[in-house]
């Protein structure tokens, strides 16, 4: 992932860039190896030994064996599947909005991704009584796209178009007006109250192949139209005038990215529900990993994405046993005070 | 990556306007016509708005008479109605708005982002989540506390605690505004998250209940609660106006402004805890109202067409909206919502209009 985008060396020699490469590779094999916890880890333990069986073994007719083997496949796989999948989504999406719009505080629901979603889940629920999350799985991606071109397309009205300030706003606005719609819907109507506190909890649980794969295409797409526009994120970041001047087609650009950023937080947020603040950590992490480079910035975070949503859904199945915490919940509440630290110990003074 | 665009509304091809500076004493300020005008605009519209307010209901009561009564000069019964029986509702949400306004337009222009409000200074999260406890979870402390205090003074210490708790995290040598705006988020994902979780585990009926009262709302207001917002409002804001001169060089950065002669450290740290402060009292007269704080500069500086957000506009943009949404809500909707629907139903499509009409010009 890391040397599709990388063209020249890094600013400071090779030293720097070797550096860089093997933290890459370690986020991998912690990603790797968070992954074979989640597979082992829930209310039934398995053992590696009994994950192999399940993950390969043809079926045989040992009951016991049967059994794990049907967790493993139908419970297990998806939700570390999902998780990955929506992590790293999540991680690109988070660092590329601070990078498209330059702000800092911009987070993966700023484009109003996450507050359309949550009003297309509870309007179709009060409009068509729909009970079953599969079902609105996809009116989800549904809002969450309408929401994402409509705030890019007031943004790109007139004079200030692309304007970064002017997006950020105008996501905001969108926001405000959704969030205030789902709440009327929901306070009068309390089946979709119902659906939305579980829905707002975000969870990679429960989530079945069907609807993982169309998502993995989706962010697939976004992925790719997000590393491509990497170098010109770089010096996008520079200012429009020296960008503009460096030969970067600023239009282009943009339109291209915020797409990306609308495809990952979309089908992300479609699969999982809104998982707040999970983006907005990552990309700061990975900032102060790598630096400013986005060429590094941007895998490093979809890196640290998925293993941090992946270890709170692993954590998620241990602490309230035989219940479950929510993924989203402990994304917060895991993250939060880490990242406080973090913060509080000046790691972030430039970002 | 750079910080937060800090002059967004500089258009490249306009010249920029030569303002005269106006100078009394130590206090010296940028003579705008447009800010004086709209301001006075702002206000006129919402003592209107704030009159409307009162005068509408089951006994109407024409404009004049309202504004007879609140002079002292009006009929017996007019004032019983409108003294006693509207005055706190309307006065609440005048004090809310305001407070909210003011308390935004700090916290944005100190963290230099329009993207920063008091809502991620973890006041509102504290006191959603306390409240959210004590509506959902029945039992033997909860029930205690709410009724030895009540709810609203038992989320209003939520919120406050919360609040300090996020300003004195991110004080380390003095506050940084950035600094604190992240730690204000990360505390606020902890207490959104508390709220989730205790919101999926609890009875759907406490949900119900939990989630009117998480928008906020102006019904039933008395003058016990309003009286207090009222007065710790009037207070923060005399401290706000007598720091806030020293405050408009600060949008250059901290060296130029220390260059021009700002204390800014303790400038900064005194008007970022009155904003928490606001911030607090607001949400103890009406509830964490959301959005108010957020919408309200960014509407006010793009009417006044001023670079940063504008204080006593941004103030007047809050009332206005709280009051003028109070209004649309109990005449205009079929259905009874509260009043925090209705404000960011009508701000955050107003502000989208006022960005889209700036690219237009």
């Amino acid at each position: 992932m890391g040397t599709t985008a990388v063209e020249r060396p890094a600013p400071r020699g090779t030293d720097a860039r070797r550096r860089r490469v093997v933290g890459l590779g370690m986020l991998v094999v912690v990603l790797v190896a968070a992954g074979v916890v989640s597979l082992a880890v829930g209310a039934r333990s398995l053992s590696p030994a009994e994950v192999w069986h399940g993950l390969f073994a043809a079926p045989d007719s040992d009951q016991r064996l049967t059994e794990i083997r049907l967790i493993v496949r139908t419970v297990r796989v998806p939700r570390t599947v999902l998780a990955i999948v929506a992590g790293i989504a999540l991680g690109v999406g988070g660092a590329l909005i601070q990078g498209y719009t330059r702000n800092p505080i911009a987070d993966t629901g700023l484009l109003g991704v996450n507050a359309g979603a949550s009003f297309a889940v509870v309007s179709v629920i009060a409009v068509f009584g729909l009970s079953n999350p599969f079902q609105y799985v996809w009116f989800a991606f549904l809002g969450a796209a309408v929401a994402g071109v409509v705030v890019f397309g007031l943004a790109s009205i007139g004079r200030g178009a692309g304007n970064p300030l002017t997006l950020a706003l105008a996501g905001q606005g969108i926001t405000v007006f959704l969030a205030a719609m789902t709440t009327a819907v929901a306070l009068t109507d309390l089946a979709s109250l119902n659906a939305l506190r579980f829905w707002n909890a975000g969870s990679v649980a429960g989530v079945g192949f069907d609807v993982i794969w169309p998502v993995t295409a989706f962010i697939v797409v976004g992925l790719v139209l997000a590393l491509a526009m990497l170098p010109s994120l770089n010096l996008l970041n520079l200012g429009d005038d020296v960008a503009r001047g460096l030969g970067v087609n600023i239009a282009l650009s943009r339109t291209v990215g915020i797409v990306a950023i609308t495809l990952l937080a979309g089908a992300a947020t479609a699969a999982c529900g809104p998982i707040a603040f999970l983006g907005l950590m990552v990309a700061h992490v990975a900032r102060y990993l790598t630096g400013p480079d986005y060429r590094w910035l941007v895998p490093y975070a979809g890196l640290l994405g998925a293993i941090v949503l992946l270890v709170c859904d692993t954590v998620g199945r241990l602490v309230v046993r035989p219940g479950e915490l929510d993924a989203g919940v402990l994304v917060a509440l895991l993250g939060a005070p880490f990242f406080a630290v973090l913060v509080w110990r000046g790691k972030f003074k430039n970002a | 990556m750079n910080g937060p665009d800090v002059k967004p509304d500089v258009k490249p091809d306009v010249k920029p306007s030569v303002a005269p500076g106006v100078r009394f004493g130590q206090v010296s300020f940028v003579w705008r016509p447009l800010l004086v005008f709209v301001t006075l605009l702002l206000a006129a519209a919402t003592f209107l708005v704030f009159c409307v307010s009162i005068g509408v209901g089951d006994f109407p009561i024409g404009l004049s008479r309202v504004i007879a009564t609140i002079l002292g000069r009006g009929e017996r019964v007019d004032e019983f109605v409108v003294m006693d029986l509207r005055m706190p509702r309307a006065l609440a949400g005048l004090v809310v708005g305001i407070a909210l306004g003011v308390s935004g337009a700090i916290t944005q222009s100190i963290a230099r982002n329009p993207l920063a409000s008091p809502d991620i200074l973890g006041v509102t999260g504290g006191a959603s989540a306390v409240s959210v406890f004590l509506v959902t979870v029945s039992g033997g402390t909860a029930t205690a506390i709410v009724s030895s205090v009540g709810l609203s003074a038992a989320a209003l210490l939520g919120g406050l605690g919360t609040g300090l708790l996020v300003y004195f995290l991110a004080w380390r040598r003095g506050v940084d505004g950035f600094r604190l705006i992240l730690i204000g988020i990360s505390v606020s994902a902890v207490m959104e998250a508390i709220t989730t979780w205790l919101l999926v585990t609890a009875d759907i009926r406490d949900v119900a209940k939990a989630q009117a009262w998480l928008v906020g709302s102006l019904d039933n207001r008395s003058w016990g609660e309003v009286r207090i917002a009222l007065w710790c409002t009037l207070v923060l804001l005399v401290v706000v106006a007598s720091v806030a001169f020293q405050f408009k060089p600060m949008h250059f950065g901290d060296e130029i402004a220390a260059g021009l002669g700002v204390r800014y450290s303790m400038v900064r740290a005194v008007l970022l805890l009155c904003a928490v402060l606001l911030a607090a009292a607001a949400v103890s007269a009406a509830g964490p109202v959301p959005f108010v704080a957020l919408v309200a500069p960014q509407v006010a500086m793009r009417l006044a067409r001023c670079p940063t957000p504008p204080m006593v506009a941004s103030g007047l943009v809050g009332a206005l909206l709280l009051i003028g949404a109070d209004l649309v809500a109990r005449t205009a909707l079929p259905i009874s919502l509260p009043v925090g629907v209705v404000t960011a139903a009508i701000g955050g499509p107003f502000l989208v209009y006022l960005l889209v009409r700036a690219n237009l010009r």
